[in-house]
């Protein structure tokens, strides 16, 4: 039984009657840990929301330190946010080539979405060490704590999913693309695009607004 | 070496929590060496510290929730005696500093270690069995989550011993929990452990939606889940929706401590009012968090006991949205005072009022399901009767203190202490009794003594009337909250009730201690061999008590809500049921190995001693790790195999 059979409803029955609607009884093990994931992706999100609240009431709080204007470098953000999108699209080539079950592709995918994360990572860490070296460090002013916390934090996360995929590389090349495997896959790219999403708010807020 | 932690750290000079610490100890040993001596520990590895079962789990929050209402209820009644004695010229026996961290200690404790465990614990039995199925969607997940919530409590209890807890009171603002006025371990007591076991609610809340939304029974659609899952559903809605802020704030208040950031503070553009705004923002859901399932219970109590169908299920289960909805528009009146404006405070103070309109649909519904019920007296109907006077009235000074200007006359006052525990005890305490005594034969196979029971509610009601009904009149006196010395003599005579109050439901907890022994000793008369000793309706009395760990040999087919009901009406079908295979999870110990790394994690954090918190998180990571590889995680029961535990299992009679 493929997966993906499992997870279709069979025509001619109406949709409450599927699994996972009521009618049909508990859904399939990849339909419960996929929706379990994007609720956990959603209280992710509202963290955020709550560093991305504390950045805008203290984005003015600069105690006469430096401002956003006068240390965002509008060049290097735009060259690491295309870094992250490039990611998210090759990581969407990967989840496709690990469905269609071709692994040499799969691997190849893989090891792009790594190196343009760990890319970002790189121009993100310089930047902070230049901004620290400035004497613009996360303790100079509110505004800062704000900042490097906020950005800091979506940085952790990327940390964190660089290191999950490849731990999912090795089980893809240890254990081959099963089932279970592909449930764990699953998960990973649903979270390296979720942080997409988040940068797309730092991005705006504030790099692009604090920018001015 | 030891980062900050010496030996100074250990309250040698005082005497109390010494006393406190050596007979707590000496318990601890005792415990222990039973266990030891009876040969306990294979089993209770096997049965209970790694089960991944939901009702095992269940059972253990409900136990960590009443061991933490002792410590929670010592710490009452020690503010309470300490108020009532220290007046005038007296000063009592406990010192400020000492007092302060009593109060802090104990709303915390009340709050996240026995308001959360039992309220979680009750969640973790009741609804996987009322939706008809074997467990929830991630079960070893779920024993992460238990145990991370037992390291918190456990670590807020080293406080006792070890240095000192937070003199910030529960909610911690700063700037008084900021390193500038707290700069020893105090807050980091308060915020490390809330951070560990904040995790393992907001994996309990994204379980449990998904358990709820994704997992039922064949058959049951929404509108035929039984209303305690709607209030659960809600429930864990909020904690996905709200935990996360908190856990956000506190890291933000942790940054401030430890890496000097600025978010709170006074200098370079802090904003304390940041923090209240977030902490309430969290913290109201967190209300309703308590209180809802609360609700659930208390319907499930009323249909049962009043023998018939709970009175309009559908507003029910929209006035539990409303609530969970609502409950996010409210954060500002916990802060009027603030300042924001005459403008801010009407828009909350109106939605506050709002909000307590579905509440009272629903104690009309109740109301209503009793009205021409046959209504049998038991423990929990009794709860159910105290909980709607109680929390009518608690409620009806909550509308009260909605109104700005009255809240700004009340603020921080007696008044408002009496309010929330007037809610908080008449709702979610009352309500996790209720539900304890309602399911508890379901859980162990046989039911609660009913004189001990009853006992136990009639100290719990007075006890609390005693207690609380003072300190309204206390508040509209004049006196603030948390005061360790009190100045007007005139008003020891009110404290000297509450204290007797206080005494009163210390014997109510002694009933239920007695009551839970007169069972066990009795157990062998008071058997529940039918699974459905109240004559239920959902679908937990469907199945044997205790249930089997797979709950249900075949998953019942739901019909219509009061599903158990249903089929007890149109005759159970005997017949030979067609087993399946089905396949059950093993039993994990991950949760507890990786609890065991978080508490010297969090200890090694609250003492800043980095080379223990690095081995610590690489040995949880590892274990992570480990566990992400594995693969076969379930057990299959194949269809003959079913069927010979079953015939074993009922053929008995009685189940073990």
């Amino acid at each position: 039984m493929t997966v993906a059979a499992i997870d279709t409803v069979p025509t001619g029955v109406p949709t409450e009657l599927a699994r996972g609607r009521g009618g049909g009884g508990p859904a399939s093990t990849r339909t419960v840990v996929a929706y379990g994931f994007w609720i956990f992706l959603l209280s992710d999100f509202v963290l955020f929301s709550g560093l991305f609240a504390a950045y805008a009431v203290l984005a003015d709080q600069t105690a006469g330190g430096p401002t956003g204007a006068e240390l965002f470098n509008l060049r290097n953000v735009f060259i690491e946010t295309m870094c992250l999108l490039f990611s998210s699209y090759t990581c969407g080539l990967g989840a496709l080539s690990a469905e269609r079950r071709q692994l040499g592709r799969f691997l190849i995918f893989a090891a792009l979405s790594f190196v343009l994360g760990a890319a970002f990572l790189l121009i993100e860490s310089t930047e902070f060490a230049r901004m620290v070296a400035e004497g613009a460090g996360p303790s100079r002013s509110a505004f800062l704590s704000g900042f490097f916390t906020l950005v800091g934090t979506h940085g952790v996360h990327v940390t964190g999913g660089l290191l999950w995929l490849i731990y999912m590389v090795a089980q893809v090349v240890a254990k081959g693309l099963r089932p279970h495997v592909l449930r764990r896959l699953l998960c990973w790219s649903l979270f390296w695009h979720a942080l997409d999403i988040v940068w797309v708010g730092v991005f705006t807020l504030v790099y692009l607004m604090g920018a001015r | 070496m030891l980062g900050r932690l010496s030996w100074a750290a250990i309250p040698l000079d005082q005497p109390l929590p010494l006393y406190a610490m050596g007979a707590v100890g000496i318990v601890i040993l005792v415990v222990l060496g039973i266990v030891t001596v009876k040969g306990w520990w294979p089993y209770l590895w096997r049965e209970w510290i790694t089960s991944v079962d939901h009702k095992r789990i269940g059972v253990m929050y409900v136990i960590l929730g009443l061991v933490m209402l002792l410590r929670g209820y010592s710490d009452a009644i020690m503010m309470r005696t300490q108020q009532a004695i220290a007046v005038g010229d007296a000063q009592g026996y406990l010192p400020p500093d000492h007092y302060d961290q009593i109060f802090s200690a104990h709303g915390t404790i009340m709050i996240f270690f026995v308001a959360m465990p039992l309220v979680i614990g009750l969640m973790n039995f009741a609804v996987p069995l009322q939706l008809g199925v074997r467990d929830v969607a991630f079960p070893t997940l779920n024993s992460v989550s238990f145990w991370l919530t037992a390291t918190g409590a456990l670590l807020v209890n080293v406080s006792l011993v070890i240095g000192s807890f937070s003199r910030a009171s529960w909610w911690g603002y700063p700037p008084l929990s900021e390193l500038a006025f707290s700069p020893d371990e105090g807050v980091d007591y308060y915020l490390w452990p809330l951070q560990i076991s904040g995790i393992g609610t907001l994996l309990t809340g994204v379980n449990f939606v998904t358990t709820i939304l994704k997992l039922r029974a064949p058959g049951m659609l929404y509108f035929r889940m039984p209303v305690f899952c709607w209030t659960a559903l809600a429930a864990n809605m909020l904690i996905v929706a709200a935990f996360p802020v908190l856990t956000a704030t506190f890291a933000m208040l942790l940054l401030d401590r430890y890496l000097g950031m600025h978010f709170f503070t006074n200098e370079a553009g802090g904003n304390q009012m940041m923090y209240a705004n977030l902490f309430w923002a969290w913290g109201h859901p967190e209300v309703y968090i308590l209180v809802l399932p609360a609700f659930g219970v208390f319907s499930e109590v009323a249909a049962t006991f009043s023998g018939k169908g709970l009175f309009s299920y559908r507003s029910m289960v929209l006035a539990t949205l409303g609530i969970c909805i609502l409950s996010f528009m409210v954060w500002l009146h916990h802060f009027f005072t603030m300042g924001a404006g005459a403008d801010v405070n009407s828009v909350f103070g109106i939605m506050s009022s709002i909000i307590a309109v579905p509440t009272g649909a629903k104690v009309f519904n109740w109301l209503f399901t009793l009205f021409r019920g046959r209504i049998v007296f038991t423990t929990p109907i009794l709860f159910l009767i105290g909980f709607m006077i109680t929390f009518v009235l608690g409620g009806l000074t909550g509308v009260l203190l909605a109104v700005p200007p009255v809240d700004f006359v009340l603020h921080n006052s007696a008044f408002l202490v009496a309010h929330f525990h007037h809610v908080i005890i008449g709702g979610v305490v009352f309500g996790a009794l209720a539900g304890i005594n309602y399911w508890f034969p379901k859980a162990f196979g046989f039911t609660l003594d009913e004189r001990w029971g009853k006992a136990s509610f009639w100290c719990w009601l007075i006890g609390f009337y005693l207690a609380f009904m003072p300190l309204y009149v206390l508040g509209l006196m004049g006196m603030t909250r948390r005061l360790q010395h009190i100045a007007d003599p005139s008003w020891q005579p009110l404290l000297l009730v509450a204290e007797a109050g206080a005494i009163v439901i210390f014997l109510g907890i002694l009933c239920q201690i007695a009551q839970l022994y007169v069972s066990v000793r009795t157990r062998d008369v008071r058997r529940d061999l039918t699974g459905d000793p109240w004559n239920g309706r959902t679908l937990e009395w469907s199945t044997s008590s205790p249930p089997p760990a797979y709950n249900f040999a075949v998953l019942p087919r739901v019909e219509t809500i009061d599903a158990f009901w249903e089929m007890k009406r149109k005759g159970l079908t005997a017949g030979e049921p067609a087993y399946e295979t089905i396949e059950m999870p093993r039993n994990s110990p991950i949760g507890f190995i990786i609890a065991f790394f978080a508490a010297f994690t969090g200890f090694a954090l609250i003492w800043h001693i980095w080379w223990i918190v690095i081995l610590g998180l690489l040995a949880a990571a590892v274990t992570v790790l480990v566990f992400g590889w594995s693969e076969n995680r379930q057990h299959e029961i194949s269809a003959n195999e079913m069927a010979r535990i079953e015939q074993a299992r009922l053929g008995l009679g009685r189940p073990a």
